[in-house]
């Protein structure tokens, strides 16, 4: 069985560890970043580069690539905001950073806010973490009257300052551009880009970096170990440890940190988290949040994939995938945010999306037509046979509807919103055909859905 | 591809087609140049791009080239530059033409994405068109004929949102029907300068609202009408009054001020319904005024003059010219005076300056109407035509912003002047200035739509038409010259005015010859006078039209040469498309700038 690698979530629930700056400076707090302060900031992006390290909010773009398109020319300010609405179903690793370890996050920001000549920061957390908000304030305070924020830090000549904005509840604030029109005071819409890509026409129309939170804490990690050695963790192209929310039907749910790359699928449901429930079977497996396309246990998976600088050739079941972006890419899913939804056979897969659609359809912000119109036509189309009103011609219409939507929208959620439904329709094709007929055997009494 | 010779030009090849447009034009403009329709719902041409619609999804590609070396890559089979297609289809509004460019519009891809952006406007839909206003100018229906799949597959129910909700004093929402383009949103912000709407909740249950407590209010409300693409915004004077496929469409021009919005008059049976604004990117845009839409109640207030009176009692208009040539011939020579009018056309004021030289060189004033402008196409001059009495000749510097008439009443009280003709204008109106008493002292001829203070003193009423029942052309602010056209018949019993005028002319004319004419109306037929005919003088006698006929003057107007009237102070600030011409030597004359703004508004 791998080992676990807690790189990021070294001290989540370690007993006797605070949120506190006495006890992360204890436990070699901000050292990093007075390691940083004394490098130049070019040097900084170069190993941040060289580390590979892969942006954990779910697109897995590389975050020295992301970096280095910022426009550093325009004479405008540079703006970093990192992306605390961890709103992805089934994923839940960037609140116990917030609500463990803040400082060690504050101390990636401050790192990364160096490294980019960032004058101005802000942690936009959802509004569903009120608790975190105020954990994040009072720790930018203690971090402040210790001079590891605001004005000439540690004696330097650089100064920044770390604000926190809540959301007001709303999925779509995760998508990067979204986020910077609610962080302006707007609605969240995403921007159409061209033209509005953040690191040219960002916040304020000023070229901004949009970080997820563990991204944040990783660079603090890279910086740490240099971007080399950091580059030598996990698999290549693939570097750096990964955070694993297992949730659903394992007899040990929970959060485990692997390095990226090293562990299956199977290790992770079977020896790490225990396998089936007792006299249960595992179903399907969601590997990267809820918008990532489902897993049928019993599928195989052909094809190649690259490793290194080779092809090779792999021939996979769904326990031996290597959980990293890569592979999960290389099977039609995707790493996502990292929340493995596990769903074992006791499981409706009808009514599993029914639920996901649900909550798509609540969450698309309504801007683009395919997005906001097919969300909720699959919610109702799925809520519709969850309630005794199956027919024989839905499941072709929900996947047809789900068809529609992918690639027209402006931004990746009416790929998120319609993954699921086409990936359930795909691999659990045949209990979708045949609901409408098993739909007497069931009463409607099942529950009503949002 | 052929490189064009204009390094501000990019060439594209769309469907096959290559075509140089200037840089940053965006795909749906670029493709519209070769007679392309990209469909589209939120993007509109004066209006920021939304991309939300989705409905001008089309495939994109770029030449490829050797990363390396920046090599063109050759396709051996065609032995043409590879294009490497974008594999998602992209917003036409949204991307803007770059060097080699390809674009296709017809491709299965593209077919594909724009009848599920249809069946997906459709499902929420409440598809009322049977009782919906838009139906017929409505680009959810013409879409969905021309790209939709014909058909639903939809048996879930819809959303429910707020009907016939008040916006404003003019617009009423319907909320079921709207697509969520933001067009309306938009165009408050960004033209209207007047931020009040928005969306309230999310997703497919967006809901178009005023903010609270505000309201749809501005002068500019009703282009959100215009440009709403189907029949969720909907004018309030114009709901549920006609069919709009039974309404003819005549090209007219504003009268509200010196703007000279060009209009689109919708009439049918000779009733008018609605006005809405034309298109003229030099002028209005595809803007207008709700005040200015609102002029044509004018034609059936019941305050119209229908019938010629002499003396108070209604009168045959063979009578009242008859008994106009009568007062002219027995007014002694020089105590004629003229009250021209900068709301008359062109045409009008020429024959106005020829009346006045039949007349011996009879005075002419003119009324000034100044009030306050908007910025946007609500100038500051309330005549729609000053600059064409300047042009014509009629006058030659500009009437006194307050008192016009000022000089003229002095004239009349001093005993000087004892018969007064009046074209138009209201005499003791504010502006104008004279009062009951000078009246009394004159006998008037006056020539009016609308009953006033001034017809009901007059020796001889001769009712005029309103500037929809008639042809003719206004210069602007800009010295453009525009014209305008009958939309509908006048009331029975009121002549043409050119007609009128003419046989004013000829009465005059014959007073001065001091010979017993024949009936100064069968002098001036109508088929000597039409607009057509005045012309042929006009272009002969006015320099500065010498070069056109009323034919020849295109739909979006003719600019005239104005420096020779560059001096002049004239009332209007900058606006939409127009700076005033001493903009940058105001220092002149600051004083009488500041005071014809702030005088009190014409009405």
């Amino acid at each position: 069985m791998p080992e676990e690698r807690r790189l990021i979530f070294k001290h989540i629930d370690e007993v006797g560890y605070t949120s506190d700056i006495d006890c992360y400076l204890r436990h070699g707090g901000y050292e990093t970043l007075r390691k940083a302060v004394a490098q130049s900031p070019e040097d900084l992006r170069e190993e941040v580069k060289k580390s590979g390290l892969r942006g954990r909010g779910g697109a897995g773009f590389p975050c020295g690539v992301k970096w280095s398109l910022v426009d550093r020319k325009s004479g405008k300010p540079i703006y970093l905001i990192v992306n605390a609405d961890e709103s992805e179903p089934g994923t839940f690793k960037d609140r116990y950073i917030i609500h463990q370890d803040p400082h060690q996050l504050i101390e990636g920001i401050m790192i990364s806010c160096f490294a980019n000549g960032v004058k101005q920061a802000y942690i936009y957390i959802r509004g569903e973490f009120p608790h975190g908000a105020k954990i994040l304030e009072r720790a930018i305070a203690e971090a402040r009257a210790k001079n590891f924020v605001g004005p000439n830090i540690l004696g330097t000549d650089y100064s920044c300052e770390i604000f926190v904005h809540r959301g007001a509840g709303a999925y779509i604030c995760g998508e990067e551009t979204g986020l910077i029109e609610s962080l302006e005071g707007k609605r969240a819409n995403p921007r159409i880009k061209p033209p509005y890509f953040p690191a040219v026409l960002g916040l304020y129309q000023c070229p901004t970096i949009v970080n997820n939170v563990e991204t944040m804490c990783q660079v603090r990690h890279v910086i740490d170990m240099g971007g080399e050695a950091f580059s030598k963790t996990g698999t290549p192209g693939n570097t750096g440890t990964r955070i694993f929310c297992v949730s659903g039907h394992v007899k040990r749910p929970g959060y485990y940190e692997f390095e990226c790359g090293k562990i299956t699928m199977g290790e992770l449901l079977y020896d790490v988290c225990g396998g089936p429930l007792e006299g249960r079977q595992f179903k399907g497996v969601i590997p990267g949040g809820s918008s990532a396309k489902v897993l049928r246990f019993g599928e195989r998976f052909k094809g190649k994939r690259k490793q290194g600088a080779d092809m090779v050739e792999f021939d996979w079941g769904v326990e031996d995938v290597p959980m990293d972006f890569d592979s999960l890419a290389a099977i039609g899913s995707m790493g996502g945010s990292g929340g493995v939804i596990v769903m074992d056979d006791s499981v409706s897969m009808v009514e599993a999306l029914a639920n996901i659609n649900a909550f798509y359809s609540h969450e698309s912000c309504g801007q683009c037509t395919p997005c906001r119109e097919g969300s909720l036509w699959m919610k109702r189309i799925s809520s519709r046979m969850v309630h005794g009103q199956a027919r024989a011609e839905d499941a072709a219409l929900l996947k047809s509807v789900a068809d529609q939507i992918p690639g027209r929208t402006i931004c990746a959620f009416g790929e998120g919103c319609s993954w699921p439904t086409q990936s359930f329709l795909i691999k659990f094709k045949d209990e979708f055909e045949s609901y409408y007929q098993s739909k007497e055997s069931r009463p409607a009494e099942a529950l009503q859905l949002v | 591809m052929i490189q064009p010779a204009n390094p501000d030009l990019v060439t594209v090849n769309i469907d096959g087609r290559e075509i140089a447009v200037p840089k940053g034009t965006n795909v749906i403009e670029a493709s519209r140049k070769l007679s392309i329709d990209i469909p589209h719902y939120c993007y509109h041409e004066k209006l920021s791009v939304a991309g939300n619609c989705r409905m001008c999804l089309i495939e994109m590609g770029m030449p490829a080239v050797d990363p390396a070396t920046k090599a063109p890559i050759i396709d051996e089979a065609t032995g043409k530059q590879k294009i490497n297609w974008i594999p998602k289809p992209v917003i036409g509004c949204g991307t803007n033409v770059s060097p080699g460019m390809h674009i296709r519009t017809t491709t299965p891809m593209v077919k594909d994405a724009r009848e599920s952006v249809m069946e997906f406007l459709l499902v929420n839909h409440p598809l009322d068109c049977p009782i919906c206003d838009q139906a017929g100018e409505c680009k959810l229906q013409e879409q969905a004929t021309g790209y939709g799949r014909g058909y639903s597959r939809y048996i879930e129910e819809k959303n429910v949102k707020p009907k016939r909700s008040v916006l404003g004093p003019h617009v009423t929402l319907d909320d079921e029907r709207c697509i969520l383009c933001s067009r309306c949103i938009r165009f408050s912000r960004e033209i209207a300068k007047d931020d009040v709407l928005g969306f309230t909740d999310r997703g497919s249950y967006s809901t178009l609202t005023c903010f609270p407590g505000r309201e749809l209010a501005n002068n500019y409300s009703l282009n959100t009408v215009d440009i709403c693409p189907v029949g969720a915004l909907t004018s309030t004077d114009f709901r549920f009054k006609m069919r709009v496929w039974f309404l003819k469409q005549t090209n007219s021009i504003c009268t509200e001020s010196s703007v000279g919005t060009n209009t689109v008059v919708w009439s049918r049976e000779g009733v008018i319904y609605r006005i809405t604004p034309r298109q003229n990117d030099g002028v209005n845009d595809t803007w207008m005024t709700d005040s200015g839409r609102m002029l044509y109640k004018q034609v059936l207030a019941p305050e119209r003059l229908k019938s010629a009176a002499v003396r108070g009692a209604a009168a045959s208009a063979e009578d009242a010219l008859r008994a106009a040539a009568e007062l002219l011939r027995a007014s002694e020579a020089g105590s004629i005076a003229i009250v021209g009018s900068g709301r008359s056309s062109v045409e009008e004021q020429f024959l106005t300056r020829k009346l006045a030289e039949a007349l011996g060189g009879a005075p002419v004033s003119l009324v000034s109407r100044v009030g306050e402008g908007d910025g946007l196409l609500l100038s500051a001059d309330r005549n729609p035509n000053l600059r064409g009495a300047l042009v014509t000749g009629l006058i030659q510097s500009l009437p006194p912003v307050t008192a016009s008439l000022a000089a003229l009443g002095a004239a009349i009280d001093a005993g000087k002047v004892k018969t007064v003709i009046s074209i138009g204008e209201d005499l003791t109106a504010a502006e104008a200035g004279l009062s009951a008493e000078q009246l009394a002292k004159v006998s008037l001829i006056t020539l009016g739509t609308h009953a006033s203070a001034t017809s009901a003193a007059a020796a001889v009423v001769l009712p005029t038409l309103t500037v929809f029942e008639k042809s003719g052309t206004f210069v602007n602010q800009q010295f453009r010259i525009q014209k305008f056209a009958k939309a509908v018949p006048g009331p029975e019993g009121v002549g043409d005015d050119l007609a009128t005028l003419s046989a004013l002319i000829a009465a005059a004319k014959a007073g001065a010859s001091a010979s017993e004419a024949d009936t100064p109306a069968a002098a001036a037929s109508a088929a000597s006078c039409d607009v057509h005919a005045v012309w042929a003088t006009l272009a002969a006698e006015v320099p500065a039209l010498g070069t056109m006929t009323y034919k020849t003057i295109p739909d979006d107007g003719l600019l005239l040469d104005g420096t020779p009237y560059a001096a002049l102070p004239f009332a209007e600030g900058e606006a939409l498309h127009y700076k005033p011409a001493c903009a940058a030597e105001t220092a002149a004359a600051p004083e009488g700038a500041e005071s014809r703004a702030k005088a009190p508004a014409a009405a």
